[in-house]
């Protein structure tokens, strides 16, 4: 993430993605990107994938239905051999039809009946001026298949895959998105049953076969719905030990209190590492006991974050910090302020008595 | 009339071991052994005998072996020794019969048809023994969000308690067990960090002292209810119905009210105390709803209220009224739950398995957005750690122990508890046969069950790759099914194991 | 498979690591070890796996490691000298035998995970699990000696060897804030300078003072400490220790039965 919100290129992103190819297997690799879109900046893109093209018409009237539809054409790719039997992937440029107020709320919606009203119909991200990028294959190709060399952003996360639990198909490589907001994951979600119970039951359908899934809708309902601030969303996933809990602070043991019994289901259970962004944000978080790896990078205002060091010094050798975080504590990095390593130095600081 | 029953024990001693120290005559409450001094021999009356253990683990010589009678009618699967024996009783008494402790007539056992998950490859478990292992479990209404404005945490919590490990102890009355046990009980649940629940029979004033962990009931017989009773405990528990005996009021034969029992229940010494069938102020929801808030106010709003009701066929349905007429907690009893007394008509056929029940439960209260609204507590029957964390993942908050405490204590379940006499000390009043439980050793054999158990949990819990009791609650992902029909897993809402 | 022959000069080897793949690294520097070189310079390593694994069979060497390395560096390292010039990742001396790793700079995570002999050094800190379930026998003792700090889970199920940690950043003093140190220790010992505070330490772990041959151990080896990182002499001789062990053998030896 540049800090200060210069758009740069993504070869260098590509390219310490590469050196990480023996972390994936190939079936799945994939790239969100902010601020790729200036000219429709106020526009919700639709990123869809069609598994046939023949089921792409149908689409078009439910969009102009629900959205004033400015400009739609098929996402720019570049045939390559290591790229199998591609679906089809186009963009949409969309303002909802209804009160502003309300628009993030019926994209939400209409971006859920998409997924599950219609047979191969995925939308891949549907935010403003963002967009992802992801399919079957290694991340590198994705991005040589994507044309992603000729875009611009400030954020970009990527990622690559090495499905186990479900087989890797095009809608379940990372990220994951809603609305902004996107997510990619390293790791297994052992609490994913109760995750998806309980985000069902407030109107979250889980249609693409995928745990990190649930993380993307989890954050919307934390952030958006329950006007919760990052720091608090980051300890429904990974809160302190009850052990730790029992010496804090009458004021942060009400605060955990609070929120471990409120959003129990919550709770993200087994090795995770999660790198999350919205505008603005790039959040990077691991368990409570850091199974997982991740280490993070400051250099001439750029925050970067990855499973190895290694890929970050290839591209950015003169690192001014290199850190790896706490278990369970976010690494927040926030246009043109200083990068946050513990969250409760940031909240946790008042409790209506 | 003279009696055509066969003796139901056979008890065979080996002379030759035996040294006729008579701690069997002394220990046996049904006076099945006696001395027979002529051929300074010890002798039985085999008849009376329940096959309750008691002088066969205390035998020094290990001479006495006590086992089901071998005389078999002509074998016959329609009519078995136990109907051919009920029907033999009734004919000669004309009355309903009477039985103590659980169903044991092989229903299926659910739990032993589910099993659980571990991880590989994917996910590393975790070992409970070197790195952190949550258990910790909070009872009581939760909110549907929190509340952040300005940086301030503005939500505050309903009442919440706190228990280390989900296992609790389930209603067990004083009068139905002695005042021993129940102290045991006491002790053990306030050493370990859980709850002990005082059942029907009041909480005697002399073990108010370990309030801090105890439920305290409130029945159709009011037995002991007073607002001091009430804001003794954690927790008030509106007893609706209890697993053993759905539809029938609790049943104390005059027998087991002494002077002390009497004192607490404040009802005659001798006389049946006799719980009614419906508490007589609920006779429709609302009427809970007023019940529930009664309590409410009477405690201060600073304790959760719990609704106990039995495992029927629309338990769903009414769980989901209970929760809506304000209940913090409900707790589901199956049909596999024990009692002091019941019919055994009704012990035996009346009621379904925790299992279906508790699945059902937490399915319609999900499905209708209010499962954070109660904690569930499930009970009816939990034999060992793996069948409690199946519980907690079918979508239990905690669970009841009632048989398992009592057999940790010594119970060996003869099922004559309605009779007054154990041989244990544990469901009686009689003072000479109490004695024989020692609160300071019967309670740390259930603090080493709770702790056992709470340690294989931990084991079973990091064998899933998870690390805190919450990410397992409801998480039906980690149970498969074995031998189990398509409706049934259904039910439970588990796919069949290879799936 | 062909054989490329690497150029050895006077006994050293030199080359670009840039674009090699783990399996072509560590294919070249055998290659120049069976060629007799006995120091092996890469440059421009970025993440290449399993650095002086593969050197089972040859006689001792050093091999410079100018870059980031990536994980396992050194696993099964039985024997030669591996220097870092910069930092490491996860997994460095994973079951390592024999030999001695120096770091430049700061390790990852599980660093001589079960590790059985040999000496690792680094000068800066370290990561989650560092010496987990390290063992010795006989002469066989491993150590480990960190100049900064660690976290969580430092020692975890540790069997024997020794794990020195300084607490030092260029001078000053770090504040140690890991927690759950030496649990499941049975065996071992950790020196720590610095305070920790007893709610960081395992129920399987005991503190207590140093005796004279502790004080032997800790000035052998801060001194090589010292003189490997050019860290000024007796700075690190003033440093306060405390010595870490485990209270039983059978740490959860009560908590089952048969």
């Amino acid at each position: 993430m540049d800090l200060h919100r210069n758009l740069f290129s993504g070869n260098n992103v590509i390219k310490a993605m590469a050196n990480m190819h023996v972390r994936g297997n190939g079936l799945g690799g994939g790239f969100a990107v902010y601020g790729l879109y200036p000219e429709y900046k106020n526009h919700y893109v639709f990123h869809i994938m069609y598994q046939r093209r023949d089921i792409k018409p149908e689409i078009y009237p439910f969009l102009v239905k629900h959205f004033n539809v400015a400009k739609d054409e098929e996402i720019p790719t570049n045939p390559s051999k290591a790229i199998h039997d591609p679906p089809l992937l186009w963009r949409y440029f969309l303002t909802p039809k209804t009160e502003p107020q309300f628009s993030d709320e019926y994209v939400v919606e209409k971006v859920n009946a998409l997924n599950t009203d219609f047979e191969g119909v995925y939308v891949f991200s549907s935010g403003k001026d963002m967009g992802v990028f992801k399919g079957v294959g290694y991340p590198e190709d994705i991005a040589k298949y994507f044309c992603l060399n000729e875009y611009k952003g400030y954020i970009w996360t990527a990622h690559s895959r090495f499905p186990t639990n479900t087989q890797g198909w095009w809608g379940g490589a990372h990220p994951f998105n809603i609305l902004d907001w996107t997510v990619v994951h390293n790791g297994e979600i052992s609490s994913y049953g109760i995750n998806r119970r309980f985000l069902e039951t407030q109107g979250y359908r889980c249609a693409l076969h995928t745990d990190t899934e649930v993380i993307a809708y989890a954050i919307d309902l934390l952030i958006r719905k329950h006007k919760l601030p990052l720091e608090v969303a980051c300890k429904v996933f990974a809160p302190p030990f009850w052990s730790h809990v029992d010496k804090m602070s009458d004021v942060e043991q009400k605060w955990i209190n609070a929120i471990r019994q409120t959003y129990s289901s919550l709770l993200l259970n087994g090795p995770f590492t999660i790198i999350m962004a919205h505008h603005g944000e790039m959040i990077g978080l691991t368990d409570r006991i850091r199974l997982r790896p991740l280490t993070a990078g400051i250099q001439d205002n750029k925050l970067y974050m990855s499973s190895e060091e290694s890929s970050i010094r290839l591209i950015s050798p003169n690192l001014e910090k290199v850190w790896t975080p706490q278990g369970g504590e976010p690494i927040v990095g926030r246009l043109n302020q200083k990068v946050t390593t513990h969250s409760s130095d940031i909240i946790f600081a008042k409790v209506k008595t | 009339m003279i009696t055509h029953l066969l003796p139901e024990f056979l008890i065979e001693r080996d002379h030759k071991r035996c040294i006729r120290c008579k701690v069997c005559l002394r220990q046996c409450g049904f006076d099945v052994h006696y001395y027979d001094s002529d051929d300074d021999q010890m002798l039985v009356r085999e008849q009376d005998c329940v096959g309750c253990q008691r002088c066969a683990a205390l035998c020094p010589t290990n001479a006495l072996i006590i086992k089901p009678h071998p005389h078999a009618y002509k074998p016959n699967l329609n009519w078995s020794k136990d109907h051919i024996r009920d029907l033999t009783k009734q004919a000669e008494t004309g009355s309903v019969l009477i039985t103590g402790m659980g169903n044991d007539k092989g229903l299926p056992i659910y739990w032993d048809r589910l099993i659980l998950n571990a991880s590989q490859v994917t996910n590393p478990s975790i070992d409970p023994l070197r790195e952190p292992m949550e258990t910790r479990t909070f009872l009581g209404q939760k909110p549907d969000k929190i509340q952040v404005e300005d940086g301030m945490l503005k939500t505050t919590l309903a009442p919440q308690i706190m228990v280390e490990s989900p296992i609790l102890f389930s209603a067990l009355s004083y009068g139905a067990i002695s005042y021993q046990a129940i102290e045991s009980l006491a002790k053990a649940a306030t050493k370990f960090g859980t709850l002990f629940n005082t059942g029907e029979g009041g909480l005697p004033i002399p073990l108010r002292k370990y309030g801090e962990n105890a439920i305290v009931q409130c029945a159709s017989g009011r037995f002991g209810v007073d607002a001091e009773y009430l804001n003794s405990g954690v927790i008030v528990e509106i007893k609706i119905g209890q697993g053993a005996k759905p539809g029938i009021g609790g049943h104390l034969p005059g027998g087991k009210v002494t002077e002390q029992v009497s004192r607490t229940r404040m009802i005659p010494v001798g006389v049946d105390a006799l719980s009614p069938a419906p508490q007589h102020d609920i006779y429709s929801i609302e009427d809970l709803s007023t019940l529930i808030h009664a309590l409410k106010e009477a405690t201060n709003y600073e304790k959760p209220i719990s609704v106990k009701i039995s495992a029927v066929h629309n338990s769903a349905a009414i769980a989901s009224g209970v929760v809506r007429a304000g209940a913090d907690i409900i707790a589901l009893d199956g049909i596999r739950g024990g009692t002091g007394a019941a019919p055994k008509a009704i012990r035996d056929n009346v009621g379904i398995p925790i299992e279906l029940a508790l699945a059902a439960v937490d399915m319609r209260l999900r499905q209708e957005g209010i499962r954070n609204k109660a904690s569930i507590i499930a009970a009816g029957g939990f034999r060992c750690s793996a069948d409690v964390i199946k519980a907690i993942t079918l979508g239990a908050d905690a669970v009841y122990l009632g048989t398992a405490a009592l057999v940790a204590i010594g119970c060996t379940l003869c099922q004559k508890c309605y009779t007054g006499i154990c041989n244990w000390g544990i469901c009686t009043t009689n003072p000479y046969l109490s004695k024989r439980i020692n609160p300071n050793i019967a309670s740390q054999r259930l603090v080493n069950l709770l702790q056992s158990w709470s340690l294989e949990i931990k084991e079973m819990m990091g064998g899933m790759g998870v690390n805190a009791i919450e990410s397992l609650r409801g998480n039906r992902h980690h149970l498969r099914g074995v031998d189990l029909h398509d409706w049934e897993l259904d039910l439970l809402g588990v796919r069949g194991a290879g799936r | 498979m062909t054989l490329r022959i690497v150029p050895v000069k006077r006994g050293v080897a030199e080359f670009n690591a840039q674009n090699l793949l783990s399996f072509e690294l560590n294919g070249r520097v055998k290659e120049a070890a069976t060629q007799g070189a006995n120091k092996i310079v890469l440059n421009n390593i970025f993440g290449q796996r399993y650095i002086g694994t593969r050197l089972y069979h040859q006689d001792p060497l050093e091999i410079e490691v100018n870059g980031t390395p990536g994980n396992d560096l050194g696993a099964f390292l039985d024997g030669h000298r591996i220097v870092v010039n910069g930092n490491a990742q996860d997994g460095l001396g994973n079951t390592m035998n024999n030999g001695e790793i120096v770091v430049h700079g700061r390790a990852g995570d599980i660093l001589g995970m079960s590790m059985r002999g040999g000496e690792i050094f680094v000068r800066d800190s370290v990561g989650y699990r560092v010496g987990i379930h390290m063992k010795e026998y006989g002469e066989k003792q491993p150590v480990i000696i960190i100049g900064g700090t660690s976290q969580d889970f430092l020692g975890e199920y540790m069997a024997g060897g020794t794990i020195i940690l300084l607490g030092q950043h260029r001078g000053s003093n770090i504040t140690h804030k890991m927690r759950f140190i030496g649990t499941g220790m049975h065996g071992g010992t950790i020196y720590i300078s610095g305070n920790i505070k007893n709610c960081h330490l395992s129920e399987q772990v005991t503190v207590l003072n140093l005796d004279k041959k502790d004080h032997n151990i800790i000035d052998k080896y801060v001194r090589k400490y010292e003189s490997y990182f050019r860290v000024s002499k007796n700075k690190a001789m003033n440093l306060d220790f405390k010595k870490i062990i485990p209270v039983a053998k059978r740490p959860y030896g009560h908590l089952y039965s048969h």
